[in-house]
């Protein structure tokens, strides 16, 4: 089981980084219970853990197909990717959130990092 | 008209992709098919189409058919062929994909020179675009754009996490109107593996599924290919064929 030191208040992260909610979902009291980054879907759905973030550079209709079936807390959507209307509406209607950010994927995993969200040594 | 049986190998590399080898040249590539039985090929490379007429036109008068293909990449990094009759129709696909693709130019260096040959391979120009990158456009604006331009769509090599459709995507997505996907079995697989392929990506059961070699050298023409029963060699037949409709059929894998 993989521990993480800290878990992070989403609504604090996404301040914190200045996400933008693309999805308009609400973040709540969700914690995230930790990271992770790829932008192969299949590599996510095998090897994300529930709770999860996951910073990525994709932004297809099945990023939100995976983060639901993963229970993911959320997904930043990095590099100001682009996100259709549709992306958008069907993770608010999943309870997905969406984040975007112009930040590369190294930035944020390296702000969430400073964040605390990191494995315990 | 009778329906046969055809060998077809629908995804091979010609010397315009950088990564294919100098012999992958129109006469040769037909040559190679001849040799090793194959009745239908379909000419893909990558995000263009420029040696396809010429590969068309290195087939006359042999027993091959040549069809005009593409393999397009899509923003998320997944490979599409576009498969079509005529070589305008491929040419129609690549004006839109090129729209798309980065402004950097090819660096022969990196990544090799793609050539522009005629129907004998005697060189006609380098082709200076980076071919080798992803067009700005997802994968379902690449599947209409083929349909659009009367081609079929095929996912290639979907199994792949470099650049296939569920290795990269995951799940098929909702509603893409492809007829059939291409899977990566390596020559000499069996049921097996393909059944153990099927465990992986359950979404294959469901599929229909056709192999292909990807052939960027001569000798891999024809290593991984399928059967179709069609009354003639062409993308409504195959089409059909995929369907399993007005009796053409394709043959189930391994």
């Amino acid at each position: 089981m993989v521990q993480y030191i800290t878990e992070g208040l989403l609504e604090e992260i996404a301040q914190t980084l200045s996400l933008e909610n693309v999805s308009g979902t609400d973040a709540g009291i969700t914690r995230a219970t930790g990271v992770y980054v790829s932008d192969l879907l299949s590599d996510v759905m095998g090897q994300a853990h529930s709770g999860e973030i996951w910073v990525t550079v994709q932004s297809h209709l099945n990023v939100v197909a995976v983060a639901a079936l993963k229970e993911l807390s959320a997904v930043i959507i990095c590099q100001s990717r682009e996100v259709a209307p549709a992306v958008a509406a069907r993770a608010k209607g999943e309870g997905v959130v969406l984040f975007r950010t112009p930040l590369s994927a190294y930035e944020v995993c390296g702000k969430l990092w400073e964040l605390g969200l990191r494995r315990a040594a | 008209m009778a329906l046969r049986r055809c060998s077809m190998d629908l995804h091979i590399h010609t010397v315009l992709s950088p990564c294919a080898e100098v012999e992958m040249i129109p006469e040769l590539i037909i040559l190679q098919a001849q040799r090793s039985g194959l009745d239908m090929i379909a000419v893909c490379d990558h995000n263009a189409a420029e040696n396809a007429g010429a590969c068309i036109t290195a087939a006359c008068g042999s027993t091959v058919k040549v069809l005009a293909g593409i393999e397009c990449e899509s923003r998320e990094g997944v490979h599409v062929l576009g498969i079509f009759d005529r070589a305008e129709n491929a040419l129609q696909l690549q004006d839109f994909i090129w729209s798309r693709l980065p402004a950097e130019p090819n660096r022969p260096e990196f990544f090799g020179a793609q050539m522009v040959v005629d129907a004998s391979g005697e060189f006609i120009r380098f082709n200076d675009r980076m071919l080798a990158a992803s067009a700005d456009a997802s994968v379902e604006e690449l599947v209409q754009r083929i349909r659009e331009a009367d081609g079929l769509p095929l996912p290639a090599h979907v199994n792949k996490t470099h650049a296939g459709l569920l290795g990269v995507l995951g799940l098929m997505p909702e509603g893409l109107d492809v007829p059939a996907v291409e899977v990566f079995l390596p020559p000499g697989s069996d049921a097996q593996t393909l059944a153990k392929l099927r465990t992986t990506f359950s979404q294959l059961e469901t599929l229909k599924c056709i192999r292909s070699s990807d052939a960027h050298r001569l000798e891999e023409i024809g290593q991984s290919r399928s059967f179709v029963w069609v009354e003639s060699r062409s993308v409504g037949e195959l089409e059909l064929a995929f369907d399993g409709r007005l009796g053409r059929s394709l043959e189930e894998l391994c």
